[in-house]
């Protein structure tokens, strides 16, 4: 009996020392590892505003001393940026929207419509999941081509407009929600589409919020294929090419090149930043539920 | 609106029947209970009505209507379900609004009833909550708002009551029944607890395995079972069945012998199944030979179960009066002779009983 009360007071002292100490542990890790995240972006803004000379020195300044703010418009007149981050933004734009779409409606009909060969076509759905994009490469490039669509935005975009990733995650994001509702809506007259609409989408929002982050990275990220599919002429070439452009031409301005990558990426923190609550909870809404 | 009939319905699922030849016909205005443990196709008879599910065979009208192949929707029936199918991302308002919305119907007389449904159930407060923000009791209510905000012919409720605390049961229970009433709506309502359907049904239907057992009203039903199924599963605990055999004037058991009643004299002969509601059984120093085998004390009254000689299990109802008796005890289980009844070796009521 005295064990069992000697354990009772001392229990919850001893474990929440420990608590503490697992607390102050995965902080001091998180803030290691943003650490290392962070500061490669950080020397490149540093180095972005520091003088061509400056740049080779060892070991190289962590700040800038006389900051080059030049650097910024120089990038963005000498490399073009404001056409390239347009060309991005409407491609990323259009694969977003697109994949959006595709995968809201292919995702329903697997979570609320039967028909035949559901199981089937869901496993080739998933499997192309299992192809590396570069496989497809040489056939889309030939297909897009003979379609004449080389330096065009159909080119740059139509291969994306489907993702299984997108399909799958919604699907899952479907069967949540419990098929009462698809049946009350059912007898209060509402079809496929107007439950869609004012159900089934409002209560999958956090992933779909998700899958639009996903495909904005994916799609802002791309180099390969705006390489292969884009001439030129800066007619549809996008932001990342761009930079490559821009790194070959100020080869003795890395400075420049840096600003240039600074001002790529530039959307993609907004976004984060916007997103960050939404994304969260996206995260973890499977987890809370 | 409107009466529903059932003909010859039978619902299948593979080589199951859930419903099997289902023949029911549910008044204009009636409050009908379909009552049945689980599996036995009460809600699969129901979904049937709602056009949730096909019907397999057989025909089911609505009003004058055969709806086998009637979409859900145009078939004017609203149904509450037990999850209560709360859109959780609209406000109350919204959710009771949203069979509304699909109605050619303007946004003035839509707000009206809105607000005319939320009264009667007097959610007039709660209209901009989330139903996440709300009780278990007023998502009931706001459920049973969105059903009755359509004036539908049909009302199907799929055990509306079995999320709700004990207390809150019994408060809705009559909320419901008084609503039913004052709307006089045609209403299907299934539930597996034989107090709601005593208490609320004017008629209930028992319904065991996908065929149906009985449909009376509540009195006729726990008075007049027409078999075993109905006499065991009403009432709690539910009626006591004993094998026994009429020769002569004696009904003779392995636990003793009772002496053939009145009412039952002309028609039993041979082998037959008592029924003895717990009520009619006493403990006394003439009849049928035990042990106590379990003493419950109810508030109220005591039920005491018996191991009777043979193998039998009754149960006896006592007034909280009475002298309690101690566990593992011998016992004489006094019979009131005049309150058996006979069952034949079907399982059904003896004619002329």
């Amino acid at each position: 009996m005295p064990a069992t009360e000697v354990q009772a007071t001392t229990r919850p002292r001893s474990h929440s020392r420990k608590a503490t100490l697992k607390t102050v542990l995965r902080y001091a890790f998180l803030t290691l590892g943003a650490f290392i995240v962070l500061f490669p972006v950080y020397m490149a803004v540093v180095n972005s505003l520091l003088e061509p000379s400056q740049i080779a020195h060892q070991p190289p300044p962590f700040f800038p001393t006389n900051p080059q703010w030049h650097t910024y418009p120089d990038a963005w007149k000498g490399g073009s940026l404001g056409i390239y981050l347009r060309n991005s933004a409407i491609q990323t734009a259009i694969i977003v929207a697109g994949q959006l779409v595709t995968s809201i409606l292919a995702a329903y009909a697997f979570a609320f419509l039967d028909f035949p060969f559901k199981r089937a076509i869901f496993f080739a759905f998933l499997m192309t999941l299992m192809i590396p994009f570069e496989v497809t490469v040489a056939t889309n490039l030939t297909t897009v081509t003979s379609l004449g669509w080389f330096n065009t935005f159909p080119g740059l975009t139509v291969p994306f407009l489907a993702t299984g990733f997108g399909v799958f995650l919604l699907r899952q994001a479907f069967l949540q929600i419990p098929r009462d509702l698809k049946e009350a809506a059912q007898l209060d007259g509402y079809g496929h589409m107007r439950f869609l609409w004012s159900v089934a989408i409002p209560l999958a929002r956090p992933a779909i919020a998700a899958l639009g982050v996903f495909s904005f990275l994916g799609a802002w990220n791309q180099y390969l294929w705006p390489l292969l599919v884009t001439g030129n002429n800066n007619a549809v070439r996008t932001v990342q090419i761009g930079l490559k452009q821009l790194l070959n031409t100020q080869l003795d301005q890395i400075n420049v090149s840096l600003a240039g990558t600074i001002i790529a990426i530039a959307p993609l923190v907004l976004l984060l930043i916007v997103f960050q609550k939404q994304l969260v909870r996206s995260l973890t809404a499977g987890a809370v539920k | 609106m409107a009466k529903v009939l059932f003909e010859g319905v039978s619902k299948r699922f593979g080589d199951v029947a859930a419903v099997d030849q289902l023949d029911l016909e549910i008044a204009d205005g009636e409050l009908l209970v379909l009552l049945g443990p689980s599996g036995c196709g009460k809600t699969t008879a129901l979904r049937m009505v709602a056009g949730l599910e096909e019907v397999s065979d057989g025909s089911l009208s609505i009003g004058d209507d055969v709806v086998n192949d009637v979409d859900p929707k145009d078939r004017d029936v609203a149904m509450v379900f037990q999850s209560y199918a709360l859109y959780p991302h609209m406000t109350v308002a919204r959710n009771i609004e949203f069979p509304l919305r699909q109605q050619r119907m303007d946004a003035a007389e839509r707000t009206a009833k809105v607000a005319e449904a939320a009264g009667t159930l007097g959610l007039g407060e709660l209209l901009d909550r989330k139903p996440g923000q709300l009780s278990g009791g007023q998502r009931q209510r706001v459920a049973l708002a969105r059903a009755i905000v359509r004036d539908p012919k049909v009302f199907l409720m799929d055990e509306p009551l079995s999320n709700l605390d004990a207390k809150l049961r019994v408060q809705t229970r009559a909320d419901i029944v008084s609503l039913q009433r004052r709307l006089g709506t045609t209403t299907i309502y299934v539930t597996h607890d034989q107090v709601e359907a005593m208490t609320m049904g004017h008629r209930i239907a028992v319904m065991q395995g996908g065929k149906l057992q009985q449909v009376a009203p509540p009195e006729e039903l726990y008075e007049r079972p027409a078999n075993t199924f109905v006499a065991a599963f009403l009432g709690s605990p539910g009626m006591n069945l004993l094998e026994a055999e009429r020769v002569g004037d004696k009904l003779i058991t392995p636990a003793g012998e009772i002496n053939v009643p009145e009412h039952l004299s002309a028609v039993l002969d041979g082998p037959v199944t008592l029924g003895i509601r717990p009520e009619g059984l006493h403990l006394s120093t003439s009849g049928l030979a035990g042990t106590i085998l379990l003493v419950e004390m109810l508030g109220a009254e005591t039920q005491v179960h018996c191991s009777l000689e043979g193998g039998a299990t009754v149960v006896v109802r006592q007034g909280h009066d009475a002298q309690r008796p101690t566990l593992g005890d011998p016992v004489v289980v006094g019979v009131d002779a005049a309150a058996l009844h006979a069952f034949g070796p079907d399982g059904t009521r003896v004619a002329g009983t």
